[in-house]
């Protein structure tokens, strides 16, 4: 506990200061006070910080579970939507469809560059750098900036129009480093001994990456996985411009599409069904919860795993 | 025979890594050209200094000026930053020096979760309880008496500051932390056998040997709320006024963005892609000085 260490760690220094008699008595009791007093406050104030960091959360999640639950009717869930039933159920279904073609797409890139950084790339190549320079940028360029993009190119210039294959690549582009990233630290962290007997046993680089590395490191690529998810279900300015807000089950990947989110932010924006706003909040809400609580599931594994 | 054919196959397939490798760089490439080949001409047929210096926004008479919007994006970020550094630093010191393990079993899923809420939400949340509460706080005379104004929107700078700054705390937590917990042991124990107390020893020799991450985090903070949109857009006023004070509505780069596309044409539409070009030189700006930042970090 650091209550203890305090104490250990305060005696010694107030002996050997007092046996030097650098300082008057007087003053070194003053100072000794101030000190204790600055230490309190400190201790308190990170402490103060931390039950700040958690009331928000608390009470961003109660406050829409208390509002939202109560909202939650059958009505919402029906198939088609209309402005009557203000149905969620399309926009659900498109957020699934998105997120399988988002990861459709980024899945196997993202895994096979990380395969090249780790597994292939020479130390020192100059590609590599610029691999992980590019790949930096793309996790700072904002959510609209990706949007905009996806229209000026998906939408525009290979003519798709608004439309769920143009929003999945968008959203791919987007979740791409977060499962370059998490993939790359998940190799790094097989041991080299895993390769070298797969070597000895005479397998070939690919037979060695294919078998050993890539399973060995399958909860790490999994928890990249759940991220990207977790990114992509909550995403509304990059799919506005892009697979814009139709709220209907597609006939195509290239019918226009309304996520989950997005539907959040038309009906917040409309404001004239606050009751199921709050409603698609809670499901919006769970899904988050829920993802959330699967990628600790998978890190919990990754631990006991190792 | 066999081996031959697992040799074409060994080269093919590091070939196909290698492609996936360059998709990043492709893709940062088409970006970079499609929003400058997009965004620069018009910046130019508005004219730079009236573009980007001009003070009134105004579509409808052709009037293309983003100064109101450009520092809207800074103030707010700013407010976002002076809400969300301190309370974050403090819980990142909290859970890497103070926190028992028990606690932090709870803390870091909590900090996850907080960065894994939509900002769709985070937007609703302000706008159904920030927005009002703000609202009815300044419309008492107290309040006002001591704030000295007239009339303050619940719906403005300090709102939406108040929200980024919270939207940004798992990033400031997860990534000062990280620095925390990579500072060497033996600092801590020097400092302690020279008499200081623990507190004292982790203000005074941890922080400071952690100064670098924790310019990272800020630095990281800034990005994230200067490109946020959704939750901005919901509880900032989105006026295209110049910015008026603290409790006034205003505009950013990104919600200009978000509200005008979804109906301009033409040089208006190329107007707000320039938009989007500038707000793009800012975060390449800002990625450079993270990437900076940590170099330094390397050759200390």
């Amino acid at each position: 506990m650091p209550e203890s260490t305090i104490t250990t760690g305060a005696n010694p220094g107030e002996y050997s200061a007092s046996r030097a008699q650098m300082i008057p008595p007087a003053k070194n009791r003053e100072n000794r006070t101030s000190a204790r007093v600055w230490a309190f406050v400190m201790r308190w104030l990170v402490r103060l910080a931390a039950l700040v960091t958690v009331a928000v959360l608390v009470f961003l999640i109660g406050y829409i579970l208390v509002m939202g639950i109560p909202n939650l009717k059958l009505s919402l869930f029906e198939w088609e939507y209309n402005s009557e039933n203000v149905s969620l159920m399309p926009a659900l279904i498109n957020t699934l469809l998105m997120t399988a073609f988002s990861l459709a797409i980024a899945t196997p890139l993202g895994i096979f560059a990380a395969v090249w950084l780790v597994e292939y790339a020479k130390r020192g190549n100059k590609m590599v750098k610029v691999v992980r320079l590019t790949t930096e940028t793309l996790q700072g360029i904002p959510s609209i900036v990706y949007g905009l993009f996806g229209m000026l190119f998906f939408v525009t210039q290979l003519k798709w129009g608004y439309s769920l294959i143009a929003g999945a690549f968008t959203l791919s582009i987007m979740v791409l480093p977060v499962i370059m990233r998490t993939t790359e630290e998940a190799l790094l962290a097989v041991p080299d001994s895993y390769r070298e007997g797969s070597f000895g046993l005479g397998a070939g680089k690919l037979r060695t990456v294919f078998n050993i590395v890539l399973p060995s490191a399958m909860p790490g690529i999994l928890s990249g996985i759940i991220l990207a998810v977790g990114r992509i279900v909550g995403e509304t300015a990059a799919l506005i411009y892009t697979a814009s807000t139709v709220a209907a089950i597609p006939n195509s990947v290239f019918s226009s599409t309304r996520t989950l989110a997005v539907h959040m932010y038309m009906l917040s924006n409309e404001g004239l069904h606050v009751g199921e706003t709050y409603g698609t909040a809670v499901v919006l809400l769970a899904l988050v919860l829920a993802i959330n609580a699967l990628s600790g599931f998978v890190a919990g594994k990754l631990a006991k795993g190792k | 025979m066999s081996t031959r054919t697992s040799n074409t196959k060994e080269v093919v397939m590091k070939w196909v890594f290698t492609a996936c490798a360059c998709i990043s760089i492709l893709a940062v490439a088409l970006i970079c050209i499609f929003l400058f080949a997009n965004g620069l001409p018009t910046i130019f047929e508005i004219g730079p200094l009236k573009f980007l210096l001009g003070t009134t926004w105004k579509p409808g008479n052709d009037i293309y000026g983003i100064l109101p919007m450009i520092l809207g994006s800074i103030y707010i970020t700013a407010g976002a930053i002076v809400v969300g550094v301190p309370i974050g630093l403090l819980t990142a010191i909290y859970m890497s020096r103070f926190a028992s393990p028990r606690i932090n079993k709870v803390l870091l899923p909590a900090v996850q979760l907080l960065a894994g809420i939509p900002s769709v939400v985070y937007g609703f949340f302000g706008m159904v309880v920030l927005v009002p509460a703000i609202q009815a706080v300044l419309k008492t005379d107290f309040v006002r008496k001591t704030l000295g104004i007239s009339n303050g929107k619940g719906m403005s700078l300090f709102t939406a500051s108040l929200l980024l700054g919270i939207m940004i705390l798992p990033t400031i937590i997860t990534v000062s932390k990280a620095s925390l917990d990579a500072v060497p042991e033996s600092y801590y124990e020097g400092s302690l056998a020279l008499g200081a107390t623990h507190e004292r020893s982790v203000f005074f020799t941890i922080l400071p040997a952690a100064k670098s991450g924790v310019l990272s985090a800020v630095i990281l903070g800034i990005g994230r709320a200067i490109g946020e949109t959704m939750a901005v857009v919901m509880v900032a006023g989105n006026q295209t006024w110049m910015p008026q004070g603290l409790f006034q509505g205003l505009r950013t780069m990104t919600s200009n963005i978000v509200i005008e596309m979804g109906y301009a044409a033409d040089l208006h539409r190329e107007a707000l892609i320039a938009t989007g070009v500038v707000l793009f030189v800012f975060i390449l700006l800002i990625n450079v000085s993270f990437s900076l930042v940590k170099e330094r970090e390397k050759n200390a």
